[in-house]
C-alpha cells in the first residue's frame, strides 16, 4: 500500500526525521494561508501516488503567497501525467505547500527487503533526483548498498561507514547517522516494504529528505490500523478495491478478454497463453481457492463492467477446488448477470467431467475448451469474429 | 527415494481449524501418516480422528512427528513456524499465505543453523506419489508415481504441469511448491540440489514466475552443477511492470525480475523454456524422453 507524501512525512517526523514545514492544500485559498504561515518562498507539490512529479509540472516554487493559491488554481484537478501514470494521468485533488529548502546536494537513499539475502538492504547514491534504476544501468559504482541483519539491526558503524563513502562532512554524517537509524525504527515497526528518500538533500550541516514514498507490507496492515487508515481509495483502480473486498485478486489491463482463473501462476499463465494465440487480456483475476458461486459471480460481473471486454476465458485447474461447484457457480452467475460476451471454459482437474456436464446441460451459450491452449484460441478466435 | 520425506515421514498439523481439518482427511485418505494436530486450547481433543496438543513439543513427545503443516492464520503463522523448529520438527511447510514479510525476515534468520527445513510459505506444499505422502493441499487424484521432479512457485500452476505430465503417462517423483512470497524457506536451488541426488528423479520441471531472482541463481546453479535435464516455464510474460500479479513477490520492480530476462538467464544456462503453459509436459518430454 503506498501513501502520499505529506502522510509519509509526518510520519517521518513522528520518527523524529527532521522534515522541511509543510501544510496540507486542498484549495488555492488554503495554499495561500499555508505559504503566508510557512513564509518565505515555498514549494507547492501535488499529492498524487506517482514518481515523475517535478518533470510533469506537478512540482512549482511560489515566491508569495497570491502565487501559491495561483499555482494551487491551476494544479487543483490537473490530470498529472508522469512517466508513472500512464497516459490518462491522476487527479490532482490536494497539495502540501513546503518551505523551498536551501539544497547543497542531492543523494538518494533508500530500504528495502532485500529478497536474496533476507536482510533489510539500504540502497544509497550521490546521484539524488535523478531515477535509481538509471543510476544503475549508467554508472552502478556510484549505487552504494549496505544490509542490515534484522536480528542484529542497524550498527552505527554501518550508518557512518555509507555516509563518509557518501561524501557527508563528519557534521553532516552525525545527522546522517541519527537519520538512517530513524528509518530503519520506522521500517521495522511499520512493516514498510519500501522507504525510498530521492533526494535527500544536504543544506549546509542539515541532512533532509526533500521528497519521501512510503509503502506497506499489505499482509501486515492488520497490526498497524494508523496506517491502514492513510489508504486513499480515490488514488486505487476502482475495480482492483471492489475486487479486494470480495476476496478476489484482480489487476486491471488494456485488452479485450476477460479472464477468471483459480490461482495467481495459472493466472498469469493464462494471460501470457492469451497473447500467444493472438489476443490480448483484459484483466488479471484470481479467484483464489473457495471459487463458490457467489465468488464467480462476483468476477463475472467485475469482468463485465469493462466495456473493452469482448469475450471471457474461465480457466479452472480444480484441486480443492471442484469443478462441478464452478460450473454451477458460472451457470448461476451467467443467468443473474446476463453474460452477452462469449464465454469459453476449460475445467479440469477435480470432478471435471461433471462440471463439463453440468456447462453442457445448462442451456447458456458456452464453448467448452478441453485444455489451455485450446481454450485461449477459442476465445481469441471468437473476439476476432 | 524421493526428496524431503521418505517411508519414516509422520505428519503434525498445526491449526486444526476448518481449512486444516479438510485438509487432514484429504491426507489421510491418500494414505499419508498424520499423527495429530496441534491448536492451541484444544490440547486432549481429537479432530479427524487424530488426537490434538496444545503444543508441537507435546504432540512430537507424543506421536513421533517429524513433520508439520502449517495452516496458522497470518498473524500467527511465523511463530507456529519457530515453535516447529524449536520442537525439532525436520521439516515445516507452511501453507497460509498473506504472512507479513518482516515476520519471515525473522523466522529465516532465527533459523539459521538450523536442522529444520521449511517449504514456503504461500505454498501447496510437498506431494510423493510414490510415498503416497501430501504435507499440503495439493490434489492428490492427478499424481501418477513417476520419475520427474516438479518445483514451483505456483500452486495451481503446479497442478496444471503434473496434469500435462499425467496425461503423457508421465509420472512424478516429488512435487514442491515453494511458495509465492519474496521471503521463503527453500528455495529453486535447495529442490534442484536434492533431485540431482535423488535417485527416483530422473528429470525436473520448474515453474518460476515474474519478479526476484531466484529463477537466475537456479539457472547457474543448473548449468554448473547438475547432470540431470531440467526444464522450465516463466509465467507473467505479459504482467504490466509495477504491479503484484496475485502473489506478494510476483512484482516486476524497476524493470527488475521480468519473464524475459528469467528466460534468457534460463536459456544461456541450456535450459529449454517452454514457449507456453501448454507445453510445460511437451517440453520436459523433448528433453528427457526416457522419463516415466
Amino acid at each position: 500500500m503506498n501513501i502520499h507524501e505529506y502522510q509519509a512525512k509526518a510520519l517521518l517526523r513522528d520518527y523524529g526525521v527532521e522534515v522541511p514545514p509543510g501544510r496540507l492544500a486542498g484549495t488555492p485559498g488554503e495554499a495561500s494561508s499555508a505559504a503566508e504561515g510557512i513564509g518565505g518562498t515555498v514549494v507547492v507539490k501535488a499529492q498524487v501516488h506517482a514518481g515523475g512529479r517535478g518533470k510533469a509540472g506537478g512540482i512549482k516554487l511560489a515566491r508569495s503567497a497570491a502565487e501559491a493559491a495561483q499555482t494551487a488554481e491551476d494544479m487543483l484537478g490537473m490530470r498529472l501525467v508522469t512517466k508513472q501514470t500512464g497516459a490518462e494521468g491522476k487527479l490532482v485533488r490536494k497539495l502540501y505547500v513546503e518551505e523551498a529548502s536551501q539544497i547543497d546536494d542531492e543523494l538518494y537513499l533508500a530500504l528495502l527487503v532485500d529478497r536474496g539475502t533476507r536482510n533489510i538492504g539500504v540502497i544509497a547514491s550521490v546521484e539524488g533526483g535523478m531515477e535509481i534504476e538509471e543510476v544503475a544501468e549508467a554508472t552502478p559504482e556510484k549505487i552504494l548498498q549496505l544490509q542490515i541483519d534484522p536480528l542484529v539491526g542497524l550498527c552505527e558503524f554501518q550508518a557512518r561507514d555509507l555516509g563518509i563513502d557518501l561524501g557527508l562532512t563528519s557534521r553532516q554524517n552525525a545527522r546522517f547517522v541519527e537519520l538512517l537509524r530513524n528509518l530503519y525504527r520506522l521500517f521495522m515497526e511499520k512493516d514498510c516494504s519500501m522507504i525510498e528518500i530521492n533526494p535527500l538533500i544536504t543544506s549546509g550541516d542539515r541532512v533532509m529528505p526533500l521528497d519521501c514514498k512510503l509503502s506497506f507490507d499489505e499482509a501486515a496492515l492488520f497490526r498497524h490500523p494508523d496506517i491502514a487508515e492513510l489508504r486513499d481509495p480515490e488514488e486505487e483502480d476502482p475495480r482492483e478495491a471492489e475486487a479486494d473486498r470480495y476476496g478476489l485478486s484482480w489487476v486491471s489491463l488494456d485488452g479485450n478478454i476477460g479472464c477468471m482463473v483459480n490461482g495467481a501462476g495459472l493466472a498469469m499463465a493464462t494471460m501470457d497463453i492469451i497473447q500467444y494465440a493472438g489476443g490480448t487480456p483484459a484483466n488479471f483475476l484470481d479467484v483464489g481457492g473457495t471459487a463458490d458461486a457467489e465468488r464467480v459471480s462476483h468476477a463475472f460481473r467485475l469482468i463485465l463492467a469493462d466495456p473493452q471486454v469482448k469475450g471471457i476465458l474461465v480457466n479452472i485447474f480444480g484441486g480443492i477446488v471442484l469443478c462441478d461447484m464452478v460450473a454451477e457457480g458460472i451457470v448461476q452467475a451467467a443467468r443473474e448477470v446476463g453474460v452477452t460476451v462469449p464465454l469459453v471454459v476449460r475445467l479440469d482437474g477435480t470432478n471435471a467431467e461433471k462440471g463439463r456436464e453440468i456447462l453442457g446441460g445448462s442451456g447458456l451459450d458456452i464453448t467448452p475448451a478441453a485444455n489451455m491452449k485450446e481454450a485461449a484460441e477459442k476465445i481469441v478466435a471468437a473476439v476476432s469474429a | 527415494m524421493s526428496i524431503f520425506v521418505d517411508a519414516d515421514t509422520r505428519v503434525l498439523v498445526q491449526g486444526m481449524g476448518r481449512t486444516g481439518q479438510l485438509h487432514t482427511s484429504l491426507s489421510l485418505e491418500f494414505g499419508t501418516p498424520v499423527v495429530g494436530g496441534v491448536t492451541p486450547g484444544k490440547g486432549g481433543g481429537q479432530a479427524c480422528g487424530l488426537p490434538i496438543f496444545d503444543s508441537v513439543r507435546d504432540a512430537v513427545r507424543e506421536t513421533g512427528a517429524n513433520a508439520s503443516v502449517v495452516f496458522v492464520p497470518p498473524p500467527g503463522a511465523g511463530d507456529a513456524i519457530l515453535e516447529a523448529a524449536e520442537a525439532g520438527i525436520g521439516l515445516i511447510v507452511a501453507i497460509t499465505e498473506h504472512v507479513p514479510v518482516r515476520d519471515m525476515v525473522r523466522v529465516r534468520h532465527a533459523m539459521r543453523g538450523s536442522a529444520s527445513r521449511l517449504i514456503g510459505p504461500n505454498c501447496p506444499g510437498v506431494l510423493d506419489p510414490s510415498l503416497k505422502v501430501r504435507i499440503g493441499i495439493a490434489p492428490y487424484p492427478i499424481f501418477k508415481p513417476g520419475t520427474v521432479g516438479v518445483v514451483s512457485r505456483s500452486g495451481t500452476l503446479t497442478y496444471e504441469a503434473v496434469g500435462q505430465l499425467s496425461a503423457l503417462d508421465i509420472g512424478q517423483s516429488t512435487c514442491i511448491g515453494i511458495g509465492g512470497d519474496p521471503v521463503n524457506g527453500t528455495s529453486f536451488i535447495d529442490c534442484l540440489e536434492n533431485f540431482e541426488k535423488d535417485d527416483a528423479t530422473r528429470a525436473v520441471v520448474m515453474i518460476g514466475e515474474i519478479g526476484g531472482s531466484a529463477e537466475e541463481e537456479a539457472a547457474e546453479f543448473v548449468r554448473s552443477e547438475m547432470t540431470k535435464p531440467v526444464v522450465a516455464f516463466i509465467a507473467g510474460a505479459t504482467a504490466p511492470p509495477g504491479k503484484r500479479m496475485g502473489h506478494a513477490g510476483a512484482i516486476v520492480s524497476g524493470g527488475r525480475g521480468t519473464a524475459a530476462e528469467k528466460r534468457e538467464a534460463l536459456e544461456k544456462a541450456g535450459i529449454p523454456v517452454a514457449a507456453s503453459p501448454a507445453l510445460m509436459a511437451e517440453t520436459l518430454r523433448e528433453a528427457c524422453p526416457e522419463a516415466r
